[in-house]
């Protein structure tokens, strides 16, 4: 917002957090104005009294070591210079290879320039690259889709020859590449820069889950499974450098990082399910084959049954997050035994959990993203969060839509066991638009 | 000599950087209406609140005015043209 307000004819400061100095500085260059005037306080804002906030305002900048108000006034006052009236214009090239080099050294190199995920890949020589681009009737050069790192990041383009490139890094086969061109087409990232560490989670329907071999039985999530794995790990690898990096204090600032980003695909128990299966629940045919991405995942419970106080124990799994809706995978066995105590279909389920997904409105506001993102929402009259923030603070409230609720059956009937992840889905894409 | 490898580079492509230029500094801020943002960053409110304070302190002769964007994370046109059209600068803050 602070370069278009410049744009606008305003002279602006930003002012960040002194942790943020380098993705701030890298974000005005890419913005084309490289001396944004911008100035740092100490890690963190959150949290810290008004005095200790003023002390900030009346200490020195973190970066700078001037005094603070002196970078802000003199960044709107200081008089321009030829940078500062020119800003930067450039063009950066990604060349379709690298000069050649022998195996170790590409192996340095890639892992130089933080192309992996630090473990071993397969080289992307122009053969194995060739018989991936095999696995679809898609031009090499069709662009697939586009990707950002974060939300203030520039949006980097990635054709069907780099998504197949990243599908040799991961280990996968030509028969996997229609899935993984699916994924890369949805647009989500993967490797999202949040300091949320949050991740995806990917979930296959239709027919390709056999064709491929996929798992969705025993140990369906993960490392068990050729496809499943080497799947998830292309969809990680072509969102990090499909976007142009994922780069800490750069391009990525989660605080703890987030082991599901390695994999995290899966397919659906159609055949064991009694429910409908997700893809058609999102308006596909039973023969399609689609991926369905749901992004923000970093929270995960766990749980067995449904046992005789299952429901006490879900309310308390699903108070969880407050920004988060949960998607429940649950094993066949789980899913069975709902059926059993008259909850039919997924909708049935998902409607007790929205029904039920309910805290103190205390709760539910000190909740950080709440306050961010929500708030503003509220604020402005759009429901139903306006009538959530009218009530009293012990007041309980709705946390969760129905419509942001997701089940899905997986699993190979060894446990009755059951998971929520905290996730949003963005997309349900065809994966036979991909063949 | 060992052997050489020709590979491919696994990064996408990056769009056109184009140079802006910054706007038009004031000499001195005195008499003139300086908006304060707040990006709708948890407790940036309080950080906002507490710069108002600190330029009715020390520097009285400049207006400062609280505003907020009405969502996170989102260009809000009005709100910039309200700034553009009533402010003469803005500081904009601040996250974590």
């Amino acid at each position: 917002m602070t370069s278009l307000l410049e744009e606008d004819g305003v002279p602006c400061v930003a002012v960040h957090t002194h942790v943020f100095h380098r993705v701030a500085t890298s974000t005005a260059r890419l913005r084309g104005i490289p001396t944004l005037r911008q100035a740092f306080v100490p890690q963190p804002v959150v949290g810290r009294t008004p005095g200790e906030l003023r002390g900030y305002i009346e200490g020195a900048d973190r970066i700078s070591g001037r005094p603070f108000m002196q970078e802000v006034l003199e960044g709107l006052s200081r008089p321009l210079d030829d940078a500062d009236l020119t800003g930067a214009t450039f063009e950066r090239t990604t060349p379709r290879l690298v000069a050649p080099d022998t195996e170790e050294n590409l192996r340095a190199l890639f892992l130089e320039n933080r192309w992996t995920d630090f473990l071993p890949i397969v080289l992307p020589t122009e053969a194995r690259v060739a018989a991936m681009l095999k696995g679809t009737s898609q031009p090499p050069d069709t662009v697939v889709g586009r990707m950002r790192a974060g939300n203030f990041r520039e949006a980097w383009e990635y054709t069907v020859e780099k998504v197949a490139v990243n599908a040799v890094m991961a280990g996968a086969k030509p028969e996997y590449f229609p899935v993984i061109l699916a994924l890369a087409a949805s647009g989500q990232t993967s490797r999202q820069g949040s300091t949320t560490s949050m991740t995806c989670l990917s979930v296959v329907n239709g027919p390709v889950r056999h064709e491929i071999g996929m798992n969705c039985g025993i140990g369906a999530m993960g490392p068990y499974n050729h496809a499943n794995t080497t799947i998830g790990r292309a969809f990680s690898l072509a969102s990090q450098n499909g976007q142009g990096g994922s780069v800490p204090g750069e391009t990525y600032m989660g605080a703890l990082g987030n082991p599901m980003a390695y994999s995290l695909v899966f397919a659906e128990n159609e055949e064991r399910s009694p429910w409908e299966p997700l893809h058609v629940q999102k308006g596909m045919k039973p023969t399609d084959s689609a991926v369905s991405v749901f992004v923000g995942l970093r929270y995960v419970q766990d749980g067995f049954g449904p046992r005789d106080t299952w429901e006490e124990k879900m309310r308390r799994c699903l108070a969880a997050s407050a920004y988060l809706p949960p998607t429940l995978v649950t094993d066949p066995i789980v899913a069975r035994l709902f059926a059993a105590k008259g909850i039919h279909t997924k909708q049935q389920l998902i409607d007790w959990c929205a029904a039920n997904a309910r805290i103190p409105a205390r709760e539910y506001w000190d909740d950080q993203w709440v306050q961010t993102l929500i708030h503003p929402l509220a604020v402005a009259g759009v429901e139903p969060f306006a009538t959530r923030l009218k009530a009293a603070p012990d007041e309980i409230v709705d946390m969760h839509e129905a419509s942001d609720i997701n089940v899905v059956v997986a699993g190979g009937e060894t446990q009755g066991a059951w998971k929520i992840f905290g996730a949003n889905l963005a997309k349900t894409v065809s994966v036979d638009a991909w063949r | 000599m060992p052997d050489l490898i020709t590979v491919h580079d696994p990064r996408g492509y990056a769009p056109k950087v184009t140079g802006k230029r910054l706007a038009p500094r004031h000499a001195n801020l005195d008499g003139k209406i300086v908006y304060l943002v707040d990006c709708l960053f948890d407790n940036s409110e309080a950080f906002m609140e507490q710069m108002r304070q600190w330029f009715a302190a020390n520097l009285p002769k400049v207006n400062p005015r609280v505003i907020k964007p009405r969502q996170s994370w989102v260009d809000d046109a009005e709100m910039r043209a309200k700034i553009a059209s009533e402010g003469s600068a803005a500081i904009l803050g601040v996250g974590l």
